[in-house]
């Protein structure tokens, strides 16, 4: 990065960080002017204690490595399954035909729907809820793997026949990268369909969690718990999203010469 | 490499009826010979090369070669996730060949086509001239016998074309490989071929031969080559204007 990258990025981070603190002035006045009663909203500063507090105490942290144990096994296996589903969408026309057509209804069907079915079959337990976040984002990914294998020019492939690439070298160096660039993309997309059938799918049944967390400052009328547990969701999502995604996709993107 | 193509016929399978590329097409080719193909759009010289190539299988005909052949596109094609050295060593790598050896190799293949500054670049990073000679870096190393380019400078601008012109014919005469040069140019391609091999207009078929007998390296705006494509020209025309009635004959009926 050069120095005037460098400067680019302070200024704009410096923009972002005054936003933030102006949002928090309008928030800290409402709150002062007794706009809404106080039990409905809390000040800037009991979240923030909340927040301390639930880090300090644990809670948040158990709430956060349970969550994420779920969205990684879900996810996990959302993701081989249906890249794997999805290359062979792209290459054997009568599973398109058959099991894309499947695969595409599916889709329609918000995740959240697939709870009722999975607590009778898996019982109110820890295989529901991973099975609600499987649901939530296997199709998406196998939709995002077989337009991305579709869409590879076929000019790399003839190039790398040419070269005298065959079978799985073809695959492991001429496909796999080509199809990287829309590849991280889908996974993006599907890690946010995965976390989104996580959080719904933890709200409504009581299985710990960050979804219960929230749930549970809503039962006992603690305002400033369900902010606070608000905020670490959007933190999380902003952890994943904008730096693992972020700068796979732009680390990718800038090789390519697409940005 | 010798290569010998007999009586080569081509059908492709257009909507409902088939639509002939190439009729009874024969053409015998001496090791070291730099040769071009020349004809209107669409005349089956790409359907050629790819039939020599081994990526299509002729209808009728066969073809008689030796050896590797190693085929270049109008587009350099080279991979958009790998620096320049590493398109170059691409193939060798396929090959398992020692890394030290790739490496020696590229620096070898990227000086001769003076890409040496480019090496750690990536493609997004070069010119489209330079995105050609790398992608000749890129087939050469592998030492084909035979090299097939299909209209490889048609996408660039006259400047570059005008250098590559003498650097594939310097490149030609250093390795001694058997070219065969597909173009609709005809001033290219009288300054690059021992023989230029005229089609007609689809089902291709070769019209007629022009041996050039000029000394090189030729330039583009040479006095002899400008006088020889003319005449070429005139023999090209014809089947041009047959293209461009079957054209007009085409839209009429769409419209009827």
């Amino acid at each position: 990065m050069t120095k005037v990258d460098l400067k680019r990025k302070g200024r704009k981070l410096i923009i972002k960080i005054i936003f933030l603190l102006f949002l928090l002035l309008i928030w800290w006045l409402l709150y002062k002017i007794h706009f809404w009663p106080a039990w409905l909203f809390p000040s800037p500063r009991q979240v923030f204690k909340t927040l301390i507090k639930g880090f300090a105490n644990h809670t948040f942290i158990w709430g956060i490595l349970i969550s994420m144990r779920r969205l990684f096994i879900g996810f996990g296996f959302a993701l081989l399954v249906g890249s794997f589903v999805g290359f062979l969408l792209a290459k054997v026309k009568i599973i398109n035909e058959t099991v894309g057509f499947l695969v595409l209804g599916l889709q329609t069907l918000p995740s959240i729907c697939w709870l009722p079915l999975a607590l009778l079959w898996f019982g109110l337990n820890e295989k529901a809820i991973i099975f609600v976040v499987i649901m939530g984002s296997i199709m998406s990914m196998t939709i995002a793997m077989e337009s991305a294998v579709k869409n590879i020019p076929p000019l790399f492939i003839r190039a790398g026949k040419m070269l005298g690439v065959q079978g799985w070298q073809l695959f492991c160096h001429v496909i796999f990268p080509a199809i990287l660039p829309s590849f991280i993309t889908g996974i993006k997309q599907g890690w946010s369909f995965a976390w989104r059938s996580l959080m719904s799918g933890e709200m409504l049944f009581i299985t710990l969690g960050l979804g219960q967390l929230l749930m549970i400052g809503r039962q006992l009328n603690d305002m400033s718990q369900v902010m606070a547990v608000m905020l670490v969701i959007i933190m999380i999502g902003i952890i994943f999203d904008k730096l693992i995604f972020g700068v796979m996709e732009n680390s990718v993107r800038r090789k390519w010469g697409l940005k | 490499m010798r290569l010998q193509v007999k009586n080569i016929s081509k059908k492709f399978k257009a909507k409902s009826n088939y639509v002939g590329a190439l009729d009874q097409v024969s053409l015998d080719v001496k090791s070291g010979e730099f040769i071009c193909l020349l004809g209107p759009s669409g005349c089956g010289k790409s359907t050629l090369l790819n039939l020599i190539a081994g990526l299509e299988a002729p209808d009728q005909g066969e073809i008689y070669s030796r050896g590797k052949i190693g085929l270049m596109f109008q587009e350099a094609a080279l991979f958009p996730w790998l620096k320049v050295k590493d398109n170059v060593g691409f193939g060798l790598k396929m090959q398992k060949v020692h890394r030290p050896e790739i490496a020696e190799q590229v620096d070898k293949y990227l000086s001769m086509m003076h890409l040496s500054a480019f090496a750690e670049a990536y493609p997004h990073e070069l010119s489209g001239g330079m995105k050609q000679r790398a992608a000749l870096a890129r087939t050469l190393i592998l030492n084909p016998d035979l090299l097939l380019m299909d209209e490889p400078f048609a996408a660039l601008d006259a400047q570059t074309r005008e250098r590559l012109y003498g650097d594939l014919q310097k490149i030609w005469q250093e390795t001694k490989k058997t070219i065969i040069f597909v173009t609709h140019n005809v001033r290219e391609a009288v300054c690059l071929g021992d023989r230029v091999e005229v089609f007609t207009a689809r089902p291709g078929k070769i019209k007629k031969e022009f041996k050039i007998n000029l000394s090189r390296p030729r330039n583009l705006n040479d006095v002899a080559v400008a006088q020889i494509s003319n005449e070429i020209m005139q023999e090209l025309k014809e089947e041009i204007d047959k293209v461009a009635a079957e054209m007009a004959d085409y839209k009429k009926h769409q419209n009827d």
